[in-house]
């Protein structure tokens, strides 16, 4: 027997063919947190790829704002349900970023200020499918959402676009990530509706 | 700013698994050693899951994801668990 | 005990507390009863399956199956609202409950009591102001209640009428009555100065509020000299205004 709440129906908007299954519409742009937003002042920051080979590159923020950008419109979806469309972001393609990257690895481990981490295998990063961005929406990214950057990987659910993103750790074996060791799937594909962990 | 509840916020979701109030016991924090009551940890979420954070040194003590039919209980950041249990 | 279910519960009666919040009162059959301070998670369920749920404070001894929750309409909520202004008598929730067992008062307790509560963390103070009242407990409570501006106060009448051994104490941060001797700000250590207890007196201290109030309070708290156990907090999230 399930209760109704009758009228009750959340704040989701209809939804069109542009949703993956079991997706809603939002307007705003949610906020979900696994521990206190961390500050990183420009001047410390850094992104790195660290290589199976032990192989690492850096970029100070002057070496990564001195990358040639780009502007994606992209659609979000995050596993809680909610979908955002044609949200537009600038930052750099992880193309630019791997462009002299020697590697065989076939995982790549993203790590976060702040602790966070989330695992996929590369080649989702690679081919014009991820970023590094900081800005939203033309603004300078807020540090509620991920701020000064973050990654975006839009055909997987919202989790692995990891926010405060440190660096890309390359490695032979799959890593899960925060996560995807607490019961959440570990690729995450939301066409396949791959929320949590057997879906 | 931070956005935290308290540990008190897990009682609910804790109690749909156990039979006793969580949230009263004390617990040991794994990294820097701080004792004190479940309901005292900074708690996160409850979106994507509830992750519950230590007072003193903010590492991740305890983590409880709820999907349909399951959920996940992960507590690798706490040493040990003192439960009230009445005789 | 037993682990936790989900039960219906069907709204019975809706009364306006202030211009934006309402206390409610539902009929959960088999309520168990609850301890002054514990609170519920109300989940709603749309006719396609939707779900969305939150936590209430129960804001006073039950009645049978009956239990009272007050509720601050959050602008652009998804469920505060939908509580406030869109449910009928007759309309249906779900109810889990009573949780917690460490932000409660006990009858049994004859400490003195420091409430400070914050906007709409009045709630489960009041419940343990009532079941004070209600077991002919002497434990002596000071209430500490910071709120925008009178036209906020939750329970105003029943806070009122003289209850001995209670002491009740408004701190506006908005706009204070004509002629009040404390202009309108911030709860600050005088506040709690004045009107809490000495450190010494090792009250039991219970805040409650939006999680900004709840950090300041009980940092003000420590720095007057009580002991980090005997600080109980409840924070609200970012809401409770
Ligand atoms: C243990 C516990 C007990 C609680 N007891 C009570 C109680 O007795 N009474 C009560 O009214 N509430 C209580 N709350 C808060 C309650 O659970 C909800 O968080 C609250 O009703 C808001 O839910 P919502 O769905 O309406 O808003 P949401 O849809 O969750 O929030 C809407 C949006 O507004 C933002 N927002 C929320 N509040 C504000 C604000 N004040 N100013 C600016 N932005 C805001 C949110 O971050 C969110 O982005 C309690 C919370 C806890 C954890
Ligand atoms: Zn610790």
């Amino acid at each position: 027997m399930s209760i109704i709440s009758r009228g009750f129906r959340g704040k989701r908007r209809d939804a069109g063919d542009r949703l993956p299954p079991g997706q809603y519409l939002v307007e705003d742009f949610p906020v979900l947190s696994a521990g206190p937003t961390p500050r990183v002042p420009l001047d410390r920051w850094e992104f790195a790829i660290d290589t199976e080979a032990e192989q690492t590159h850096r970029w100070s923020w002057e070496e990564f704002m001195a990358l040639p950008a780009e502007t994606p419109t992209v659609d979000i979806h995050c596993v809680t349900k909610w979908s955002k469309l044609d949200t537009t972001w600038e930052g750099v393609s992880l193309d630019v970023l791997f462009e002299d990257v020697e590697t065989a690895a076939e995982y790549a481990l993203v790590y976060s200020y702040g602790g966070y981490t989330t695992n996929l295998p590369l080649e989702d990063l690679l081919d014009g499918k991820a970023w590094i961005v900081h800005r939203f929406d033309g603004e300078e990214l807020e540090p509620r959402h991920g701020g000064p950057a973050r990654l975006i990987v839009p055909h997987l659910y919202f989790w692995k676009s990891a926010k405060w993103v440190r660096g890309i750790r390359l490695l032979n074996d799959d890593w899960p990530g925060f996560w995807e060791t607490a019961g959440y799937h570990n690729y995450g594909d939301p066409w396949r509706e791959q929320r949590y962990e057997g879906d | 700013m931070t956005e935290h509840l308290d540990g008190n916020a897990l009682a609910g979701p804790l109690g749909e698994l156990f039979t006793v109030d969580m949230t009263s016991a004390t617990g040991r924090c794994a990294s820097c050693g701080l004792t004190g009551p479940v309901a005292s940890l900074r708690v996160y979420g409850p979106d994507p899951g509830l992750v519950a954070r230590c007072p003193g040194c903010e590492e991740v003590v305890l983590r409880l994801v709820r999907g349909p039919g399951s959920a996940w209980l992960d507590l690798r950041g706490m040493v040990s668990l003192r439960l009230n249990v009445p005789d | 005990m037993r682990r936790l279910t989900w039960r219906p519960a069907e709204l019975v009666h809706s009364s306006a507390e202030t211009a934006t919040a309402r206390t409610l009162r539902f009929r959960v059959p088999g309520w168990p009863g609850h301890l002054a301070g514990q609170h519920v998670d109300v989940r709603l369920t749309a006719e396609d399956g939707y779900t969305a749920q939150r936590s209430y404070s129960v804001a006073g001894p039950a009645d049978g199956d009956l239990i009272e929750l007050t509720v601050e309409t959050v602008p652009d909520g998804e469920v505060s609202p939908y509580l406030t202004e869109d449910m009928r008598v007759g309309d249906q929730v779900e109810i889990r409950g009573p949780v917690g067992g460490w932000f409660v008062w006990r009858p049994a307790d004859q400490s003195p009591v420091l409430l400070v509560g914050g906007g709409s963390g009045i709630v489960p103070l009041m419940a343990m102001i009532r079941a004070r009242r209600q077991a002919g407990s002497r434990a002596p409570f000071r209430l500490l209640y910071s709120l925008r501006d009178p036209a906020r106060r939750y329970y105003a009448g029943e806070l009122r009428r003289p209850d001995p051994g209670l002491d009740v104490t408004y701190l506006y941060t908005r706009s204070a009555p004509e002629g009040a001797a404390r202009p309108a700000r911030r709860i600050g250590l005088d506040d709690l100065a004045e009107g809490g207890w000495p450190a010494s007196f090792e009250p039991e201290c219970y805040v409650c509020g939006p999680t900004g109030f709840v950090e300041a309070a009980a940092d003000l708290l420590l720095a007057l000299g009580h002991a980090p156990e005997r600080i109980r907090t409840e924070r609200f999230g970012p809401t409770g205004g």
